[in-house]
C-alpha cells in the first residue's frame, strides 16, 4: 500500500542576520495507513518543524513531501497544536466546525460532522460554551476534535498533552488511544516525553542531531490496550533513551 | 448592606446635588442670571424651542451630520487600519503622511470643508469624520497589528490562506474587542465636531446653540448643551450594551 505521506531527502535550514541554520537533513520517512507513529526527539531537534513541513506551514529548503491527495469532504492533515488554541470568539460547536467550513459541505452537514466530533471527545454537552468557560484538558480535546472533523487521512500532533497536568494527560492519551485504535485513524505524533510515545505508538522514529536527523527507528510490540508497566514497552523506551543520549545526539 | 443599597442612589444624589448648587450660585446673587440661567429656567426654554420647531430641526439636522459623518469616519478608518495593520509596506508608506495629518485638528479643517464643500452638510460630514477616523484608525491598526499569530496559524492549517478568509475568520474577530474601543471613543468625540462643524452655519444644534448666544439667550444654549448630553449618553449606552454582546465571548 502506497504511503499517506511520503518524505524523501528533506532538508530545512534557515538565515537569520546572515547566519545560516540548518534544522533537518537527510529525512526520509513514510507514513502508512493506519498505524501511530511517534516521532521522538529533544527539544529544538525540529520535530514540530517537520510536522509544519508536513502540514505546508513551513517550507522545506530540499526535498520532498507528498501526501495522498485527500478524499472529498476531507483533508490529508489536520494539526493539533501544544496549546489548543481555540478561537475565543467561537462557541465550542462552531470552533469544531471551522477546518469543515473549507470543505464545500452545506451548514447542516458541517454541524452534525462537528456534533459527531465533539461527541467523540466526550463534550457533547458542552457544544455552546464558550472557550473561556473550558479547563485546559476540555479545551485540548475541543482542539482534538476540530482537527478529528475534517477527517484527515492524517492526524498530525505536536505535543498536544504536554501543557497539561498528569492526571490530564494520561486520562487524555487514554482516550487517544482508544479512539484511534477504534477508528484505525492514521496519526502522526511528535513528542519528547519517551514514556508517552511507547504507550501510543506503534512505531517510534527517534529524531537527533543538529540537524536533526532520524537515528533509530522502533516497533512497539505490545497489544492494545496497553499497561504503562509492560515490560515491553519500559524495555522499548529504554533502548530509544540509549538512542538520545549517545555521546554525538545530545542537543547544542 | 446598608451602603450597597444605598450604592445605585449615589450618581442620583450626585446629580441633584449639581442641580441645586447650579440653582443656588444665580438665585444669591454670585453670578448675573443672564451669564448663568438657573436650571428652574431651562424647561421654560425648551418648551418655547421646541413649539416653534427649531429643537427638532436642530437635532434632526445634527443627528444626520453625526450618523453620517461616524459612519463614514469609522468605515473608512477601519479600512485604512487594516491595510496597515497587516500590511508592513502600507504602514511603511504611510507613516510620516500619518504624521503630518495626525495632529490638525478637526476645526483646521473647517476653511477647507467650506471651499471643498460650501456652507453645507456635507461639509459638516466631512469635518466630523475626519475627527472619528483617526481615532477609529489608529485603534483598529493597533488591534489588527496585534492579532494573535498562532491564531493565524491556526486559519493557514485548516485552508484558510488568501487574504479575504483570514480577514474573515481571523483577523477582524480577533480585533473587534480594540476597534469597539476606538468606536466608543469615536461616538463621543463625534459630538463635538458636530458642533464645531455647525458653529460656522450648517444647520444644526451647533448653528442654533451660536445664533441663541450672540443675542444672549444663554438659557436655549445650556437647553442644547444639555440635549447633547442626552443624546450622547443614549447613544453612549446602547452602544456598551452593544459591545457587551458582541464581546460575550471573553471572560
Amino acid at each position: 500500500m502506497a504511503g499517506l505521506i511520503e518524505i524523501r531527502a528533506l532538508a530545512l535550514a534557515f538565515t537569520r542576520e546572515g547566519a545560516r541554520t540548518e534544522v533537518l537533513a537527510d529525512l526520509d520517512l513514510d507514513v502508512e495507513p493506519g498505524e501511530f507513529l511517534a516521532i521522538v526527539g529533544a527539544s529544538g531537534v525540529g520535530k514540530s518543524t517537520l510536522l509544519r513541513v508536513i502540514a505546508d506551514l513551513v517550507r522545506p529548503s530540499a526535498g520532498s513531501v507528498r501526501l495522498s491527495p485527500p478524499a472529498p469532504g476531507r483533508r490529508a492533515v489536520a494539526l493539533v497544536f501544544q496549546d489548543a488554541r481555540l478561537l475565543p470568539w467561537r462557541r465550542i460547536l462552531d470552533n469544531v466546525a471551522f477546518g469543515l467550513e473549507k470543505l464545500r459541505l452545506a451548514r447542516a452537514e458541517r454541524r452534525r460532522r462537528a456534533g459527531e466530533a465533539l461527541a467523540r471527545v466526550g463534550l457533547a454537552a458542552l457544544a455552546a460554551r464558550w472557550p473561556f468557560q473550558l479547563s485546559g484538558g476540555q479545551r485540548q480535546r475541543v482542539a482534538l476534535a476540530r482537527a478529528l472533523a475534517v477527517e484527515p487521512h492524517v492526524l498530525l500532533m505536536d505535543e498536544p498533552f504536554s501543557a497539561l497536568d498528569a492526571l490530564t494527560r494520561e486520562s487524555l492519551q487514554d482516550e487517544l488511544s482508544r479512539l484511534c485504535g477504534a477508528a484505525r485513524q492514521t496519526v502522526l505524533f511528535v513528542t519528547h516525553d519517551i514514556e508517552e510515545a511507547v504507550y501510543l505508538a506503534d512505531r517510534i522514529v527517534v529524531l537527533a542531531g543538529s540537524p536533526g536527523r532520524i537515528v533509530a527507528t522502533h516497533t512497539v510490540p505490545a497489544p492494545r490496550p496497553r499497561d504503562r508497566a509492560a515490560p515491553a514497552l519500559q524495555e522499548t523506551a529504554r533502548r530509544i533513551r540509549r538512542d538520545l543520549t549517545a555521546p554525538d545526539r545530545l542537543p547544542a | 448592606m446598608r451602603a450597597r443599597r444605598a450604592a445605585p442612589l449615589l450618581p442620583l444624589l450626585g446629580l441633584v446635588a449639581f442641580f441645586a448648587l447650579w440653582e443656588a450660585v444665580p438665585l444669591a446673587g454670585l453670578v448675573n442670571p443672564a451669564f448663568l440661567p438657573p436650571p428652574s429656567a431651562l424647561p421654560g426654554a425648551f418648551l418655547r424651542e421646541l413649539r416653534t420647531g427649531q429643537w427638532l430641526a436642530a437635532i434632526g439636522n445634527s443627528l444626520g451630520h453625526y450618523a453620517l459623518g461616524l459612519g463614514l469616519g469609522i468605515g473608512l478608518g477601519i479600512a485604512a487600519g487594516t491595510v496597515t495593520g497587516l500590511f508592513r509596506t502600507a504602514e511603511a508608506l504611510t507613516a510620516w503622511v500619518v504624521r503630518v495629518l495626525r495632529p490638525v485638528p478637526g476645526l483646521a479643517w473647517v476653511p477647507f470643508a467650506i471651499i471643498w464643500f460650501g456652507v453645507s452638510p456635507a461639509a459638516a460630514v466631512f469635518i466630523i469624520a475626519v475627527g472619528v477616523f483617526w481615532i477609529v484608525y489608529f485603534a483598529s491598526h493597533g488591534a489588527i497589528r496585534g492579532v494573535d499569530r498562532d491564531l493565524l496559524e491556526v486559519a493557514d492549517a485548516f485552508g484558510f490562506r488568501s487574504a479575504p478568509e483570514r480577514l474573515v475568520k481571523v483577523v477582524w474577530p480577533a480585533a473587534t474587542p480594540g476597534i469597539l474601543v476606538g468606536v466608543r471613543t469615536a461616538i463621543g468625540q463625534a459630538w463635538m465636531a458636530v458642533v464645531a462643524a455647525e458653529i460656522f452655519g450648517v444647520p444644526g444644534l451647533g448653528q442654533r446653540m451660536m445664533q441663541a448666544s450672540t443675542l444672549l439667550a444663554t438659557d436655549i444654549v445650556v437647553v442644547y448643551m444639555l440635549t447633547m448630553a442626552f443624546l450622547y449618553g443614549v447613544l453612549d449606552a446602547a452602544f456598551t450594551a452593544l459591545q457587551g454582546r458582541m464581546l460575550r465571548w471573553r471572560a
